[in-house]
């Protein structure tokens, strides 16, 4: 059984998101995720600047395994990327909630209300 | 459902991740890859391997049905005990499989792969008109292999005694019954150990006491990065039907003389040496961060295209490496397309770690 925390919101992809009081939004990789990729040896970043819109690739995780795509859950611009992941990629697997993986500048927060709550992704997950 | 080893409920007591490997639903990992390459590499672990197939060959003419069947020579094994690693080829030089044969007291035990049993069954059956030659399989058996510098030794002090006396004394590639155990000190990950056949109902308890010793179980993932690191081929990866010997650093498996020997392949394989072979299987090193993956395509400037066979990252190595074929005239220096980028890559022999050492 992973570990869901109640206060984010989980695209189906496996990306969770968080709305942070300065009205930002964090990115990282859920404990259900970093579990199936297994030992994360390389994160690709995207870059401080870059625009998405919801859904679109927005970096790889790349595990001893497989490389996987990071998709952004909210459309917005790119404030910061988490460096340490370059050195130590394998914080994604020791602290998948600890270790965002970027931040965002939300160009429609209204669109978190359309991603998963914990038992929405629970369930999605069949746990 | 897939086919389960004797060890499968243990497997999921540990904690394994489970996958389908050839069929079989085996152990990919005990919870960290990484950490079960590292255990080996530095002391020892115990691989299930008992997915693999083992036929054992009797009868008055089954070496000279061996000599006929496998590129290497079963002539070159003098007494009971020794063993080699032989391709087992088609008419057109292709690896039908490869295996490790032991010669034994009654005859010749092999070990071939578990994805290519039925292919191999048939292959073999149809090839025995006129050969005094009885094939039998053992799927009432169990396989371990426990690998790693410190695995004979831990081994030795957790079996009787004559086992362990046995394990002390193998030489590598030579393997022995005692009672109805079969031990052999052969394996996949480029270290020192043992690999040792035994009664599937034995399989349980012993996997369980070694276990019980602090000797990591250590599932497929790993198993597949120490081969990679070692440079040994992966059935239906670096090799396969349309894959020729001589392209997948295995010409040291070819026994040549005598030239009077009729292996299936033979002609194939001469016409193709006297043609100089076009392509070879060479490591890559990939200096930057990422991470190489089987069927990218290499480029070597002025020279041609290539690509990966097999790639992963290298825990020992903290960066990652492949196997690749490439057109023999390679360079020293090579580009991997990875995702629509073009990576520079060095192009090395393809051993990159033997027995803890590196040697890239």
């Amino acid at each position: 059984m992973s570990d869901i925390p109640a206060d984010l919101r989980f695209a189906e992809s496996h990306e969770w998101a968080r709305l942070e009081a300065d009205g930002t939004v964090t990115v990282g990789i859920s404990d259900h995720a970093q579990e199936a990729l297994g030992d994360v040896v390389f994160v690709e970043l995207t870059e401080a600047g870059q625009v998405f819109v919801a859904g679109e690739a927005a970096g790889v995780v790349e595990s001893v395994k497989a490389a996987s795509d990071i998709y952004s859950p909210v459309s917005g611009e790119v404030i910061a990327v988490n460096e340490e992941l370059s050195g130590s990629p394998e914080l994604l697997n020791s602290d998948p909630y600890g270790a965002w993986i970027f931040k965002l500048k939300p160009s429609n927060v209204a669109e978190l209300e359309s991603l998963l709550d914990a038992a929405g992704y629970q369930a999605a997950i069949g746990e | 459902m897939g086919q389960r080893t004797p060890l499968y409920d243990l497997h999921l007591a540990l904690g394994a991740k489970m996958v389908d490997f050839g069929g079989w639903d085996m152990p990919l990992h005990y919870g960290s890859q990484v950490e079960e390459h590292h255990q080996v590499r530095r002391d020892c672990g115990v691989f299930d391997v008992s997915h693999m197939t083992v036929i054992d060959i009797a009868g008055s003419q089954a070496k000279a049905w061996l000599r006929h069947l496998l590129a290497n020579d079963v002539e070159r094994l003098h007494s009971p005990g020794r063993a080699l690693y032989s391709a087992m080829l088609n008419e057109r030089g292709g690896v039908v499989d490869d295996m490790i044969v032991y010669r034994t007291e009654s005859g010749y035990r092999l070990v071939v792969n578990a994805a290519t049993r039925d292919q191999d069954m048939a292959w073999m059956q149809a090839r025995l008109d006129g050969y005094d030659v009885q094939l039998h399989e053992r799927p009432e058996l169990a396989m371990l292999a426990i690998q790693g510098p410190h695995a004979r030794h831990k081994i030795a002090e957790l079996v009787s005694q004559s086992r362990g006396q046995l394990i002390q004394h193998l030489k590598p590639f030579e393997g022995r019954s005692d009672g109805d155990w079969f031990i052999a000190r052969t394996g996949y990950t480029g270290e020192d150990g043992l690999e040792i056949v035994l009664p599937a109902d034995q399989a349980p308890g012993f996997f369980n006491d070694l276990v019980g010793a602090g000797i990591s179980p250590i599932g497929l993932g790993a198993r597949d990065t120490l081969r990679l690191e070692a440079g040994m081929n992966l059935y239906g990866q670096d090799i396969h039907q349309d894959v020729s010997p001589l392209a997948a650093n295995m010409a040291w498996t070819i026994a040549w003389e005598p030239a009077t020997r009729d292996f299936i392949g033979r002609s194939a394989l001469e016409a193709e040496k006297a043609a100089g072979a076009k392509l070879k299987l060479v490591g890559l090193v990939l200096e930057e961060r990422g991470v190489l993956r089987a069927h990218q395509v290499v480029r070597i400037a002025e020279v041609g295209e290539g690509e990966i066979t097999s790639g992963s990252f290298s825990p020992t190595l903290s960066k990652s490496i492949a196997l690749a074929r490439v057109p023999s005239a390679t360079a020293d220096r090579a580009e991997v397309e990875i995702r629509g980028k073009w990576y520079p890559v060095r192009v090395v022999k393809p051993t990159f770690v033997r027995h803890g050492r590196t040697l890239i």
